[in-house]
């Protein structure tokens, strides 16, 4: 648990960066703070492991309060991940991911074992122990930057900005992998971003600052998107915020209708048979591949003919997922599938808003 | 031709001579201008006093170095510590600067994950600062180098022997064959240096040897 009692800094020249935190990280969740530039969020994050000193207030690891320890052995004791990663460029993968254990006196074997083992932990093929970060991909290089703050398996970790300086495809997959590891690890985490959809997508509690380190909201995601307490909040949450705080709602029950499907290398005569305008294309396995006009196909169904602009959800997803599988269709029936990804049928977008328009069920997260 | 094929012992001489005048300033250099131009960088308010200060020692000519070094140190006239010293000063005035430019051209990332690793100062100095100042700071010391190794000659005139004794000596007699022999030893005792230092920074900075992302 890391606690902000309001933690201050005023820097020399009387700026306030950070004026006064209150904020309260619980042990084993993600605590994302977030905010425009200037709010004070990596100020935050910095203070507490001293790289930068606070001015006024404490702040506390686990009740012992961080002013009292060593800087050093301090930041041992916590993983940090930066933009860029910051890698070594001088050691190899192994030798970076070594770094805190090796300060710690861990012993050569154990520290080399534990290293590799992180290599493929972080999801890095082990052939790039003993490459250097240079050899290494943007993203590659940021995966080993947690694999080195995790290398002394640290109770807490502050990440700054980690996915900022990566495209956006790499992105959804270092966060995808990020939640994984954090469901298998449960460390306590303190993550600064500038990004509210990566904060509302990784934090389990996302706190916004406002310019000057002062905290506006302090929310779970869905509460912070559905019920932003001021206009600043509100504005920085953003455009969409009742579409994208369906992600945090489970997807209302719905019975789909029953799609007729046709497998690839089917007669076009066969294919017209329904009548309908657009016909579902599945595979052997009855997966869903993609859409076909029955108008335009003059030849056996080959996937070249396919359109393939409409999402696939689940029965068990969010709302927001099978309102967009519905929406993106080309049929405007939103295709449904089960666990093993096989068709289950279609849903419309009408009947998808007008079950989220019934009452709440006792599983969702509204309050009056 | 026939003078330098009997004078070959004094030729190693002066060479032996002229190679430890250079070569240990260097190192003297070196060890003092890595906590100057440390400090330099550390604490912004000093770069310019120190790295302008330092530059400015080179502008010193170095027969009045040399001249002026037994008043200052109290040593005698011929005592090669003169030359020495004088030398060392050169090689501040050359490596400070660099030693600086070197630190300051290691990335904030890497500073910063360093320290939040809880590497203290003077860990992150000696095993991530300076190994990335490596390149840098070889570059500068090759600059020093063929410098000592062609001021050193001067000291000549102070009477402290090594291959600059050659060029006097030709000079005096109006004999060019001391010269030849002097200059292309000093050329040969340049090249060495050189690849001395080039040597040492690639074994020092392996990571700069291999290919880029695949």
């Amino acid at each position: 648990m890391i606690r902000f009692e309001g933690a201050t800094k005023t820097f020399p020249d009387g700026t306030v960066a950070v004026g006064g935190l209150d904020l309260l990280a619980a042990t084993g969740s993600i605590t994302v703070l977030v905010g425009p530039s200037g709010c004070g969020k990596t100020t935050s994050l910095r203070m507490v492991n001293r790289m930068i000193e606070p001015t006024g207030g404490r702040i506390m690891i686990d009740d012992r309060d961080t002013a009292s320890m060593d800087a050093a052995q301090l930041r041992r004791g916590i993983g940090y991940v930066i933009q860029h990663a910051g890698l070594f460029p001088h050691r190899t993968i192994v030798d970076n991911i070594a770094t805190v254990p090796r300060l710690l006196g861990w012993d050569r074997s154990t520290t080399r074992n534990r290293a590799l083992e992180l290599i493929e932990r972080v999801g890095l093929p082990a052939s790039f122990a003993g490459r250097y970060p240079h050899q290494l991909s943007g993203g590659q290089q940021q995966r080993v930057g947690v694999a080195r703050a995790l290398a002394a398996d640290p109770p807490v970790m502050l990440m700054d900005e980690p996915f900022s300086a990566v495209d956006p495809v790499v992105r959804e997959q270092l966060q995808e992998e990020f939640l994984r590891l954090q469901s298998e690890l449960g460390k306590t985490i303190l993550f600064v971003t500038h990004d509210i959809d990566e904060a509302v997508k990784l934090g389990d509690q996302v706190a916004v600052l406002r310019v000057g380190g002062v905290l506006a909201q302090v929310a779970d995601p869905a509460t912070l998107l559905r019920d932003p307490v001021d206009d600043f909040v509100a504005d920085f949450a953003g455009r969409d915020r009742g579409y994208r705080g369906l992600g945090f709602r489970p997807a209302p029950s719905l019975t789909p209708r029953s799609e007729p499907a046709v497998t690839l290398g089917t007669s076009p005569e066969e294919v017209r048979r329904s009548g309908n305008a657009w016909v579902l294309v599945v595979d052997d396995d009855r997966r869903p591949l993609g859409w076909v006009e029955p108008a335009r196909v003059t030849e056996p169904v080959a996937t070249d003919r396919l359109h393939r602009g409409g999402t696939v959800a689940r029965l068990d997803g969010s709302s927001r997922a099978i309102l967009d599988a519905a929406l993106s269709s080309p049929s405007g029936r939103g295709v449904v599938v089960d666990d093993d990804g096989c068709l289950l049928g279609t849903v419309t977008s009408a009947e998808v808003v007008a079950a989220l328009q019934s009452p709440p069920g006792p599983d969702s997260s509204g309050q009056p | 031709m026939t003078w330098i094929l009997d004078h070959l012992d004094d030729i190693g001489y002066y060479t032996l001579q002229h190679a430890w005048l250079a070569a240990l300033p260097l190192l003297l250099g070196l060890l003092l201008a890595t906590p100057l131009g440390w400090a330099a960088r550390r604490y912004r308010g000093l770069y310019t006093p120190v790295v302008a200060g330092t530059g400015l020692l080179y502008t010193i000519p170095s027969l009045a170095l040399f001249i002026l070094m037994p008043l200052i140190l109290g040593t005698q006239i011929l005592d090669p510590v003169n030359v020495v010293v004088a030398m060392t000063i050169y090689t501040v005035a050359l490596l400070t600067r660099t030693v600086a430019d070197g630190l300051g051209a290691v990335p904030d990332s890497v500073i910063a994950s360093a320290t939040a690793m809880g590497l203290g100062p003077v860990r992150r100095l000696f095993t991530v600062e300076l190994p990335l100042a490596v390149p840098v700071i070889a570059a500068g010391l090759r600059v020093a180098a063929v410098s000592n190794v062609s001021i050193v000659s001067v000291a000549a005139l102070i009477g402290v022997p090594q291959l600059g004794s050659l060029f006097t000596d030709g000079f005096y007699r109006d004999f060019l064959d001391p010269i030849v022999a002097g200059l292309v030893a000093c050329v040969v005792l340049a090249l060495l240096f050189d690849l001395v230092i080039v040597v040492l920074a690639r074994l020092l900075t392996p990571w700069l040897r291999t290919g880029g992302a695949p």
